[in-house]
């Protein structure tokens, strides 16, 4: 990723420059990418100005990436250090891999934001704080010693840029009729005009954007409006903390038309896209768990597209419920966490056995039991491979960002319906909230999907485990005459399908389960780098790919010769891995859990011993740490 | 188009000599009949047990799952499509046991689902350990001393679970049985019928009392809508409300005649006197009350999300994934 080391030589703050002093020698300054961190309570709008502002800067082709940090309290105390939530953005003037390692920019709409996310932010960063919410009640609660609490944290003051943000934004909006409360939520907008004018971006972009948002309620938009205005002219008339203002152009545009989408939200589009190829009612059986219940609320929300929702009263009912509608012909999806997975597991067992199409999907979170309910890691893989009774083979599909999500989906719902096989869908917390620019896909270019339908043909010989050519079942949905049969959990007879406990039937049922996922044929696995001549091969799987990606740009930049090859598909693996595994002088296998991927593939590769880079801290990788640790390999 | 029980038939049970599971199968074969849905439109779904076996002996679409999920997985079924006829087969361990927050939540819900719980209060494909809903101190091999728990009455939890349609039969009166049956399906939301079963080997004669029709007229009441509350051989004896319970009293005592006692009304909304009913028991010196307790219609579950879906593509104006994109905030990049 040039872009990290092109910011680092161009976006430069000069420490050295008097507060508040006004000069019309501001400089603008071109940078490649920039990140920006907004934090404050959870009910700051941290969320909506973050995304307010990677909208308006991906309208003019910049690259964005976002990602949330958002506290396992539900409602902590105001002003409480629990209770701080954050939003992080990364733009750059091409694509960006990941939301980025620490923040350019940290927007602290309180003291106790400031005393948590401080630690995101870089050495030289700029700090806009309101000043008006760093009273000694804000400090005492935040837990500041003193009053002097840019020296406690050790913060150079001329990087801060200290404005009575609170005192402002009720100046500007006096004559608004609003109450005291409406007026307070607009505080955001205030940070989001320093930030735009930080940044020279363009206000009416953002205008129209909350005249959009808003249409309904107009004096709302253009109240904020104001605010941001507001903000924007205090940046200018100040100059504020900086003496540079920046810019970001675009480059490597794809056209298009885009739109910002979080990994959930792209998880359920892809849902709802592969039902109408398929021509199925798309059903989805679950119960809330955090960080997947958002793909439930967004599903809920589309019954005008038919989807059909049930939240159940239990994990395991919301997968029981799922097999019941893929009976009866639907496109059946179950959502949840680790903790469901966990659940989940014999139900899961007997949409195997029953060989009956059926996607789960795992947004993994931090375990074991409840964990980290609002953080990220890959620790699901081996449950999700081999976390059943009994030979169970079940594919295994991880995305590898918020907008792959939605492909991978569709891809997962494709292998379900065409293979008549439960699929895990693997997504974790950190692609599930974060979001990405998304090019509307075209539903008309996409594979089509069709399941194996048993033919009419077969009517009056048929059996229930009857296989097309590539091993897969027929699918006899309920309502057609001539197809009545039983499914179960208990061993079937291969030619009659009746109950069946011989030896020799059994050993035969289990090849042929496994062989049928065995012969799905997935695309190969994808090196890019330094394919060729790489003393090094990163691999990793999900939703690491953007920064294990800017590990090796960043390498690479520095003459190293690196590539890299993440997994898509983990079940079954794609047919060239052993050759690319074996291919390069050193491997090094990047997960965040123990080393589940790394075992996995030595227990499918012949002599394959990878290096491993292992991290379990349910944040996203960093991208410096990273590259610091394989240039030791 | 009509069918014949023979139609809805299929293989060779494999259930004990004399198990009440097979007086039962050969009712839900003639009901089946009698409803005349055809058999591809009807699904039949069961869990683990010797009970679950049944969809094996069903010339329907079936699925003989996991042990407790049956209500889970036809809930699923039938709301994926409405149009079919979805039956579920528990015993009571799989029903009320492992698969007791399904059965409630089915109840709650008013799934159009028709769950029959075949009780023998016994787990008997595990070889006879007590079941939820064996009396305490009911000894078995895992209760060698006497069980020392309260049991369930299946009644009380679908009401409980605010349940709208509640009958109870005998596996051996497969006339009463098939009747049952068509009422369970004619009620539109979840039904539950209790068929009470003898299990031969693990817990022969647990229903003795009311198992035999010589039983039944002097130990069960069969209760019809509608319908003076009299039992008996010659039908002598009569249900009175007293206070806030049920007594029995007998027709020419003390001045009682059959306009005196209680009229059966299995539609009233309110479930006291039905869980009343449905509580009698003979060790009380109660008969035990056979027929439908409760029948109440309700909005149904499947019903209500679809109503729900019309009504939302009719306010909506996105109908497909193209159109929903369309209702994002989206920008285009020259």
């Amino acid at each position: 990723m040039n872009g990290i080391l092109q910011c680092r030589t161009l976006f430069i703050y000069n420490t050295t420059h008097n507060q508040n002093i006004m000069t019309d020698k501001l400089e603008i300054k071109e940078v490649a990418d920039i990140v920006v961190r907004f934090s404050g309570d959870s009910g700051d709008g941290m969320q909506l100005a973050g995304n307010i502002f990677s909208t308006v800067s991906a309208t003019v082709g910049n690259g964005i990436s976002t990602f949330p940090d958002y506290p396992a309290d539900i409602r902590a105390p105001q002003g409480s250090l629990t209770g701080v939530s954050g939003f992080q953005v990364h733009i750059g003037e091409g694509e960006v891999y990941t939301p980025g390692d620490l923040c350019d920019v940290l927007v602290a709409m309180n003291a106790a934001a400031l005393k948590t996310q401080y630690k995101y932010a870089k050495p030289q960063a700029t700090i806009i704080i309101d000043t008006d919410s760093f009273g000694k009640k804000d400090l005492d609660k935040a837990q500041f010693l003193t009053e002097d609490y840019l020296g406690e944290m050790g913060i150079d003051p001329d990087r801060v840029i200290a404005c009575p943000i609170t005192t402002m934004v009720k100046d500007c909006l006096a004559d608004s009729g609003m109450d005291n409360k409406a007026m307070l939520k607009c505080r955001n907008m205030f940070a989001l005009g320093l930030v735009c004018w930080l940044f020279s971006r363009d206000l009416d972009l953002v205008a129209n954007f909350l005249r959009e948002k808003f249409a309904k309620k107009p004096a709302i938009a253009e109240a904020n409006i104001n605010v941001i205005q507001a903000g924007y002219d205090y940046g200018h008339n100040t100059h504020s903390n900086a003496t540079n203002v920046y810019r970001i152009e675009t480059k490597e545009k794809v056209p298009g038309r885009y739109m910002d989408i979080t990994g959930n939200k792209a998880t359920a589009y892809g849902f709802i896209a592969a039902a109408e190829k398929a021509g199925l009612k798309l059903y989805l059986g679950s119960y809330p768990i955090t960080p997947a219940t958002d793909v439930l609320h967004e599903l809920a929300k589309h019954k005008s597209l038919g989807v059909t929702t049930v939240q159940c009263e239990d994990e395991i009912a919301g997968c029981a419920s799922a097999i019941g509608a893929s009976f009866a012909g639907a496109l059946a999806v179950t959502s949840t966490s680790g903790p469901g997975l966990c659940l989940k597991s014999e139900a899961m067992n007997l949409a195997v056995t029953m060989e009956l199409p059926l996607v789960i999907l795992d947004v993994q979170r931090g375990g074991p039991a409840t964990g980290l309910p609002t953080k990220s890691e890959q620790t699901d893989l081996l449950q999700a491979l081999f976390g059943r009774n009994g030979e169970s083979p079940m594919p295994v599909i991880a995305a590898t960002s918020p907008t792959d999500c939605f492909y991978a989906a569709y891809d997962a719902a494709k292998m379900a319906l065409e293979h008549m096989t439960p699929v895990i869908l693997l997504t974790d917390a950190y692609i599930a909230n974060g979001s990405g620019a998304f090019k509307l896909p075209d539903l008309n270019a996409m594979e089509g999907i069709n399941p194996p339908y048993v033919p009419e043909g077969l009517k009056g010989e048929w059996t229930p485990y009857m296989r097309a050519e590539n091993g897969t079942r027929y699918w006899a949905v309920p309502g057609r005459e001539g197809f009545t049969h039983i499914l179960g959990g208990l061993e079937k007879d291969d030619k009659t399908g009746a109950i069946s406990t011989d030896p020799e039937n059994h050993h035969l049922m289990t090849i042929k389960r496994q062989a049928k996922i065995d012969n799905i044929n997935v695309p190969d696995l994808e090196v890019i780098g330094d394919t060729e001549d790489a003393e090094l091969l990163i691999v990793g799987f999900g939703s690491t790919y953007g920064h294990l990606h800017a590990a090796m740009d960043e390498m690479r930049a520095k003459g190293k010769k690196v590539a890299m090859a993440q997994f898509r598909y983990i079940n079954p693996l794609p047919k060239n891995t052993a050759e690319v595994l074996m291919k390069y002088p050193k491997v090094v296998v990047a997960e965040q859990n123990m080393g589940q991927l790394a075992g996995y593939l030595r227990m499918k590769v012949d002599g394959f011993v990878p290096a491993q880079y292992n991290q379990v801290k349910g944040q996203p990788f960093i991208v410096n740490e990273l590259v610091e640790a394989f240039e030791k390999l | 188009m009509a069918f014949t029980a023979t139609e809805y038939k299929k293989g060779q049970p494999r259930w004990c000599p004399g198990c009440g599971d097979h007086f039962f199968l050969a009712s839900l074969h003639k009901a089946m009949a009698e409803i005349g849905t055809e058999p591809w439109n009807t699904a039949v779904i069961s869990g683990i047990g010797c009970s679950s076996r049944l969809p094996h002996y069903m010339a329907t679409y079936g699925m003989n799952t996991i042990h407790g999920r049956a209500a889970a997985i036809a809930t699923g079924c039938k709301v994926a499509n409405p149009d079919l006829t979805v039956w579920q087969i528990s015993g009571d361990g799989d029903g009320l046991a492992i698969g007791g927050n399904h059965f409630i939540h089915a109840n709650r819900r008013n799934i159009n689902l028709n769950i029959v719980l075949l009780n023998n209060r016994i787990y008997g494909l595990t070889k006879g350990q007590y079941s939820p809903t064996s009396p305490r101190g009911f000894v078995s091999k895992s209760s060698p001393y006497g069980t020392v728990e309260e049991p369930f009455y299946p009644a009380e939890l679908c009401f409980g679970a605010r349940g709208h349609f509640f009958a109870r039969t005998v596996a051996t009166d497969g006339a009463h049985t098939v009747e049952m049956l068509k009422a369970a399906n004619a009620h539109k939301g979840t039904s539950v019928t209790e068929v009470l079963q003898n299990c031969v080997i693990f817990n022969d004669g647990t229903h003795a009392s009311v198992y035999n029709k010589e039983g039944r007229a002097k130990n069960a009441i069969y209760l019809e809508h509608g319908k003076p509350m009299l039992f008996g051989e010659n039908l002598e004896y009569g249900i009175m409300q007293e206070g806030f319970g049920l007594k029995v009293v007998k027709i020419g005592e003390n001045g009682i005649t059959e306009n005196d006692v209680l009229v059966h009304d299995a539609h009233c909304a309110d479930n006291t006197l039905h869980t009343k009913l449905a509580l009698m028991g003979n060790g009380d010196g109660f008969p035990v009350a056979l027929g439908v307790i409760r029948d109440v219609e309700a909005p149904t579950y499947d019903d209500a999300v679809t109503a729900q879906i019309e009504e939302v593509k009719a306010a909506k104006k996105y109908h497909n994934f193209a159109e929903l994109l369309e209702t994002n905030d989206i920008w285009t990049v020259k």
